[in-house]
């Protein structure tokens, strides 16, 4: 059954010369410009020997906040190439009309698709959505840490190399070509005998291992190191979701993980889980895979629900609507999540009662999301509405999300399902709320707490162009698919036959376009406020007359984030200290007790990122030897117990007469 | 999380100033028992895919041609007295004994090791009359359900070993004793697990 196209060698698997795409101009190209920017990069650090900084400060540190921003460049880099993938598509699309192919071919094309799926979710919303977690999440509970800082570490070069892996199947096989959630018997190994949907599995393997890692790590944070006083119904709103989300990763990962394993068994054992013939069924990994990916969707949004309910009450200048409604709304959220996700599937033939519990459960969903929007808009009325780039970002989230909303909920009405499952209807939907929701809150956040991460806030100028541009060209983009998938054109074409359609897609194209302008925008943005960083300097720690405790301490904050550890009273305990006049200590310094950075992380991850390329092109030596390295490695490191350090009480003492010098000097 | 009592205005605190160290590995058990129903989740992945696929024999071998249940109640009982065995290493370590609870964990590793033994036997055995995991849907549940708990059960014996040589060489120091519990955990959560497979796999299939 499993027909090899290549003979196996038992040095170099199924790697021969031919697998690199030697013959494709568009890759070989984009191999070069990688290769010169990549080796411009490696030149610069070298030139100006930063190699030592990068791996002691930032690659082995295990601080919750460089390890966040760390996954926000990540994030940052792969939305790159996930656009690049994106205008890829938009071009073909206008292209190939009237007998023309345009310029992608079947195999390509197919590609381009699944990857930018891929890596939008898994390797763009993932990363900044953990990223933002991580940072943000200790801040707000008045903590030094999280709880596993070492394996903090190890969750983030363990999504990278998941990345790394994604990427090299751009220059080196190839990648899956069966869309983003690789439905058998298509990534069979009957149907799919190349690399490319090893690919896939093996980069969101490895990449999942760190997402449920970090998942236990903050669910445990957020319990067990919360300042004192901080019962769970005085936890910001951003905290509350960010619970729930990790909740939700640690109670739908696994499922992820369990079924990849058995897609692999059937690819690499010949078992017969998913296969057409000998008892298998397919229906088995549609079900399972969308048990796990209704809540990731949920997973990626319920953060930036957070986010809003702190933007919103920041720049109202009061506090948020319905506190209890919103923490009860994140919940609720939470546990429907589980109860759809057959709604993904409803053409597949389960029969009219079950298609209506799942269109109910669905819609059911809703009604506590409505609730939170209504909670925001409460909270705006009557307030004093500063409109500044979170603000706006916020704004701009509820025009935009309602309507990505109702048109779910469309969708969640099985007759209507019926005829616009897989149409572009479908894609306008979800780019609708997940760029409208899950963008536009990650845009809002990066503005609002940028100036806590670096000390200075980003340029306004530059930030309102790309929200324009951003705003403008999402609906520009996107509003032709629903019209398209009203009449009827399904997902994933790459010619078309119909020449009406052309100008639907030209106007997708043109937003496409302005789109790219925002992200051009939005790059020069994080430019300029470097370039012109004193003049948007904050010394005061708190910018926006924040409400959490994260901005109580100074921007950045020190390495142990809080000299003493903060009391809370009260739900928005900064805005308490503020009000009912607290004092900052200036005196009896301790000690701080912290945890020691470690290279391990960086290690195993590179041993899985051998063994993964080992598996995928069948270079079993590889495989085996890079596992026995994980081993070694892994037990070698918990012979060591000397994890921690203490920050001496004269070093606190400096750093914080400098934050008191600062302080001084802004009032 | 201790309580601090609001009185009067006046000597309301906001700063925690005379503070203590969080103890080591405050989280530890909290954050390994969430690990362990992740994983629990992945075995409820594996047990619904045999529930669903357990009846695809594809004109091949059902349970019944296959199952010794015998040989299946012996390996049963290696596993659960490795469970007791652990308990008295466990009760050992409390007591502080280092050598008691060193022979109790060799003694759980050795029940350990004849349960895997056993369970490779059965499958060496299947797999020799032709009943691989690729001949059918019924047979790759089987292989995969059953296959993962051994895995389990020897990544297991490994940190057991891993365990007896750091309690060896550090004794009984707070940090080995976490441990030891952690291990204690995983190893009874695959005890649990062990009598799911028994019950639904073994027991139902002669049933079915
Ligand atoms: C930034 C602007 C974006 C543009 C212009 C864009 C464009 C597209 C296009 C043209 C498709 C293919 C539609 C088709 O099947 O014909 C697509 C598919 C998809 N996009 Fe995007 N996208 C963008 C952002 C995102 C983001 C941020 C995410 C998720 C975080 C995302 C996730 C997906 C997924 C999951 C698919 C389905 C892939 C498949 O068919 O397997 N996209 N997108
Ligand atoms: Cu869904």
């Amino acid at each position: 059954m499993t027909a090899q196209p290549t003979p196996i060698s038992p040095i170099f698997g199924r790697f021969t010369l031919d697998a690199l795409p030697l013959h494709e101009p568009i890759i070989v190209g984009t191999f070069a410009a990688v290769a010169i920017g990549g080796l411009a990069v490696l030149a610069l650090i070298t030139r100006f020997k930063l190699w030592g900084w990068l791996w002691n400060e930032w690659f082995t540190s295990v601080d919750h906040k460089k390890i966040g921003i760390m996954y926000m460049v990540l994030g940052l880099v792969m939305f790159l190439r996930g656009f690049a993938d994106a205008i890829m598509m938009r071009l073909q699309q206008v292209w190939a009309f009237n007998g023309s192919e345009g310029y992608l071919n079947a195999h390509h094309y197919d590609q381009v698709f699944t990857a930018h799926g891929v890596i939008m979710i898994f390797f763009v919303a993932m990363p900044f959505v953990t990223g933002l977690m991580n940072y943000v999440v200790p801040l707000q509970i008045g903590a030094r840490d999280v709880s596993f800082p070492f394996l903090n570490n190890f969750s983030f070069w363990m999504t990278t190399a998941g990345a790394v892996l994604v990427m090299m199947s751009l220059f080196v096989g190839e990648f899956a070509q069966t869309g983003w959630l690789a439905y058998p018997p298509l990534s069979g190994i009957a149907y799919s005998p190349a690399t490319g949907v090893d690919y896939y599995i093996w980069a969101l393997q490895i990449a999942g291992v760190g997402t449920t890692l970090s998942g236990i790590n903050l669910i445990a944070t957020i319990l067990k190191m919360r300042a004192p006083g901080m019962t769970l119904m005085k936890m910001p709103v951003f905290t509350w979701t960010s619970l729930c989300t990790n909740v939700l990763i640690v109670a739908s990962f696994p499922v992820l993980t369990a079924v990849l394993t058995l897609l692999s068994l059937d690819r690499y054992v010949g078992t017969n889980f998913f296969t057409n013939d000998f008892g298998g069924s397919p229906m088995m990994y549609v079900n399972l895979i969308w048990i796990w990916g209704h809540p990731e969707v949920y997973i990626l949004i319920l953060p930036l629900f957070g986010v809003f309910s702190e933007v919103t009450a920041t720049f109202s200048g009061k506090k948020l609507f319905g506190y209890t409604s919103m923490v009860y709304a994140t919940v609720v959220i939470t546990i429907l999540s589980y109860v759809v996700w057959l709604h993904h599937f409803f053409t597949m033939g389960s029969g009219a009662s079950v298609n209506s519990f799942f269109g109910i459960t669905t819609m059911v969903i809703s009604i506590p999301t409505g609730a939170k929007l209504f909670n925001w808009l409460f909270t705006m009325y009557r307030g004093r509405i500063r409109f500044e780039l979170p603000m706006m970002w916020t704004v701009a989230f509820m025009l935009t999300f309602v309507v990505g909303g109702m048109t779910g909920v469309l969708l969640a009405v099985p007759p209507a399902d019926f005829v616009l499952h897989n149409s572009l209807f479908l894609i306008a939907h979800f780019h609708n709320v997940i760029i409208g929701g899950v963008l536009f809150g990650l845009f809002a956040a990066i503005n609002f707490w940028w100036p806590k991460a670096f000390g200075f806030r980003l340029d306004p100028f530059w930030g309102k162009i790309s929200f324009w541009c951003w705003v403008v060209g999402f609906w520009l983009a996107f509003m032709p698919l629903y019209v398209l998938g009203l009449m009827g054109v399904t997902r994933r074409m790459r010619v078309f036959d119909d020449p009406s359609l052309q100008i639907w897609f030209a106007i997708a194209a043109l937003g496409a376009v302005i789109i790219a302008a925002g992200i051009g925008a939005m790059l020069v943005q994080f430019g300029v406020s470097i370039w012109k960083r004193d003049q948007l300097r904050d010394t005061t720690g708190d910018p926006w007359g924040g409400r959490t405790l994260e901005w109580s301490t100074s921007s950045p904050p020190p390495e142990y984030n809080f000299a003493f550890t903060p009391v809370v009273h009260s739900l928005d305990a900064w805005y308490d200290m503020k009000t009912r006049g607290h004092e900052r200590p200036l005196s009896g310094y301790r000690p701080i007790h912290m945890p020691r950075g470690t290279g391990t992380g960086v290690i195993l991850s590179a041993l899985s990122l051998v063994m993964g390329v080992g598996l995928i092109w069948y270079v079993w030596w590889l495989a085996g030897l890079a596992f026995a390295g994980i081993l070694v490695v892994a037990i070698g490191h918990t012979f060591n117990y000397k994890r921690d350090f203490h920050i001496p009480a004269a070093t606190v003492e400096t750093v914080e007469t400098g934050r008191t010098r600062a302080l001084a000097a802004g009032a | 999380m201790t309580a601090i009592a609001i009185t009067p205005e006046a000597d309301l605190r906001f700063y925690d100033l005379d503070e203590h160290d969080h103890p080591d590995g405050h989280s530890t058990m909290l954050g390994f028992w969430i690990y362990l129903m992740s994983d629990c989740l992945i075995f409820a992945i594996l047990f619904a895919c045999y529930a669903v696929l357990g009846g695809n024999y594809a004109a091949g071998p059902g349970p019944k041609d296959l199952f010794e249940l015998p040989l299946v109640a012996v390996n049963t009982a290696m596993l659960l007295f490795s469970s007791i065995t652990y308990g008295f290493a466990m009760l050992a370590m409390q007591r502080d004994q280092l050598n008691q609870t060193r022979l109790w964990l060799l003694i759980t590793a050795v029940f350990g090791g004849a349960f895997l033994a056993i369970e490779l036997y059965e499958f060496q055995h299947l797999i020799h009359i032709g009943a691989t995991p690729q001949r059918s849907a019924f047979l790759s549940a089987f292989f995969t359900l059953v296959g993962t708990h051994g895995l389990h059960v020897t990544f297991g014996t490994i940190w057991l070993f891993t365990l007896v040589v750091q309690i060896s060489r550090k004794g009984l120091i707070e940090a080995n004793k976490r441990r030891l519990q952690c291990l204690s955990l995983f190893w009874h959560f695959l005890d649990v697990i062990w009598i799911g497979v028994f019950t639904i796999v073994y027991l139902m299939g002669m049933l079915r």
